[in-house]
């Protein structure tokens, strides 16, 4: 299927040669995949981004584009969580060499803070947080604590 | 390495918790059967809080089952003291028990504690977690009082949102064809987590705010305490804790039948004019602690000696975390 507004997009934000786009972030939800991604404009890191972007598939999205890096797959999976429908694309001398949707994991491990501070993980034990992914949020493997809102806030990689 | 870990009720099936009531209704019925099961077997008691019934009635279960317990002793007697992690005490006593038991201020702890030990943990308490071996005596109570699980309607009152055996009564309540009331003020209502699983259950469950109006429907009333510590001025507390309390005259509205449990120690959420009352089983309930830890114990070491080799005869199957 042609993504007429897709096009429309490439047209708003130009091509980048080394990097990865996360396209199909629904609308809105670019700063969060910034935040997760640890991006706040200081690290110097060559970003554009274009949001409310019209789209067939999501009616309004958002793009990322971050060059010079390819996310690891603990980026795309908490990506995942707050954006469910996104691509990951990766791009090397300026070809997509890989493109895929990301796939919402069963858990997360070592990419999320535990809200809950009287957590086993917020103690000093050599443990790794563990979450569970729900339909709507996750879940700390340890202390069952629940977490929906504000994922980015919890975020630690 | 193939054993089971019993650290929250929400991984114990409906035949997992039967197995452990049946099996302490045969041990309570002759007691002698069993007084040398376990003649060798130490079991290893953590305590990082403080316990009284929980610690002794293990330690009795223990003995009764022919075997021996050894204690940590307080947290600061204990290496805990030099700063030694959790993970590293539970590894080094695991290799002087054939099962611990640990009761931690930190919620998950028993859960992180079970991925570096090589013998079967049982939670006695995690913070404001799980107290999975208290709900097992709780249901345990339950049936002997009240004649079944099906079919009960059971209301739990107090400090619903920091209180460990609540949220393990309501999580193993919905393996049972139990209606449950909750009743707290809303600033300790339960949390999250525990709402959800109630709800992904379909558990036919109603909150409320007053004891009042849901008292006569009930066939067991289980009281928590509700704590000083929880609020942030000592009028609140007194206020709050002072709707919670129950006596001989609340019950007079409360059927014939109901039975009131209380995981203990109380303070005075219930009066002691309660006592009296044909409706006060909570001072069996806290006797009934030793068979049922001794059934839990029994089908822990069964299982750990190999047991049927293939399904875990309760709790969550462990061994050590892969890493």
């Amino acid at each position: 299927m042609t993504d007429a507004a897709d096009v429309d997009h490439e047209l708003r934000v130009s091509k980048i040669r080394n990097g990865t786009v996360i396209d199909h972030v629904a609308g809105g939800g670019a700063l969060t995949v910034l935040a997760i991604l640890g991006i706040d404009g200081s690290t110097g890191a060559v970003v554009s981004v274009g949001m409310n972007v019209p789209s067939d598939r999501l009616g309004r999205k958002d793009v990322v584009k971050v060059e010079d890096r390819e996310l690891s797959q603990e980026e795309v999976d908490v990506i995942s969580l707050i954006a469910p429908a996104a691509t990951i694309n990766i791009v090397r001398e300026y070809d997509v060499v890989e493109k895929h949707r990301v796939e919402r994991p069963g858990t997360v491990e070592g990419v999320l803070s535990c809200p809950n501070h009287s957590c086993i993980t917020a103690a000093a034990e050599p443990v790794t947080s563990r979450f569970a992914v729900l339909d709507d949020g996750v879940r700390c493997v340890y202390c069952e604590t629940i977490v929906r809102e504000d994922l980015a806030a919890y975020i630690d990689v | 390495m193939d054993h089971d870990h019993v650290i929250s009720t929400r991984e114990l099936s409906r035949a997992a918790i039967e197995r452990v009531l049946d099996r302490a209704a045969e041990i309570a019925a002759d007691p002698g059967a069993v007084a040398d099961r376990h003649a060798d077997r130490v079991l290893g008691l953590c305590f990082f809080e403080p316990s009284t019934r929980t610690r002794m009635s293990f330690e009795a279960a223990i003995k009764r089952l022919g075997g021996d317990a050894i204690d940590m002793g307080g947290v600061d007697s204990s290496s805990v003291t030099k700063g030694e992690s959790l993970a590293d005490t539970v590894r080094v006593l695991s290799g002087y028990a054939d099962a611990l038991v640990l009761r931690h201020p930190s919620e998950g702890a028993a859960r992180m504690a079970s991925e570096f030990v090589s013998v079967p943990l049982i939670n006695a308490g995690d913070g404001a977690g799980q107290h999975p071996s208290q709900t097992l005596l709780d249901l345990y109570s339950m049936r002997e009082f009240a004649g079944g699980l099906d079919g009960l309607t059971v209301g739990i009152m107090g400090d619903l949102k920091y209180g460990r055996t609540v949220h393990s009564l309501a999580a193993a309540l919905t393996e049972f064809d139990a209606r449950q009331h909750f009743v707290s003020p809303e600033s300790l209502r339960l949390p999250r987590g525990v709402r959800y699983d109630l709800h992904e259950s379909g558990a036919r469950v109603r909150e409320h705010e007053s004891l009042e109006g849901v008292l006569g429907e009930l066939d067991v009333l289980y009281v928590t305490r509700i704590q000083r510590e929880r609020f942030p001025d000592e009028n609140e507390y007194r206020k709050v804790a002072g709707e919670y309390r129950i006596d001989a005259a609340t019950l007079e509205d409360a059927r014939a039948e109901c039975v009131v449990l209380h995981p203990l120690p109380r303070v005075d959420e219930i009066a002691p004019d309660v006592d009296d009352t044909p409706h006060a089983a909570y001072f069996e309930q806290a006797h009934n602690g030793v068979p049922v830890r001794m059934a839990l114990l029994d089908l822990l070491f069964d299982g750990a000696n190999g047991g049927n080799g293939e399904q875990s005869p309760i709790g969550s199957a462990g061994g050590g975390r892969d890493r």
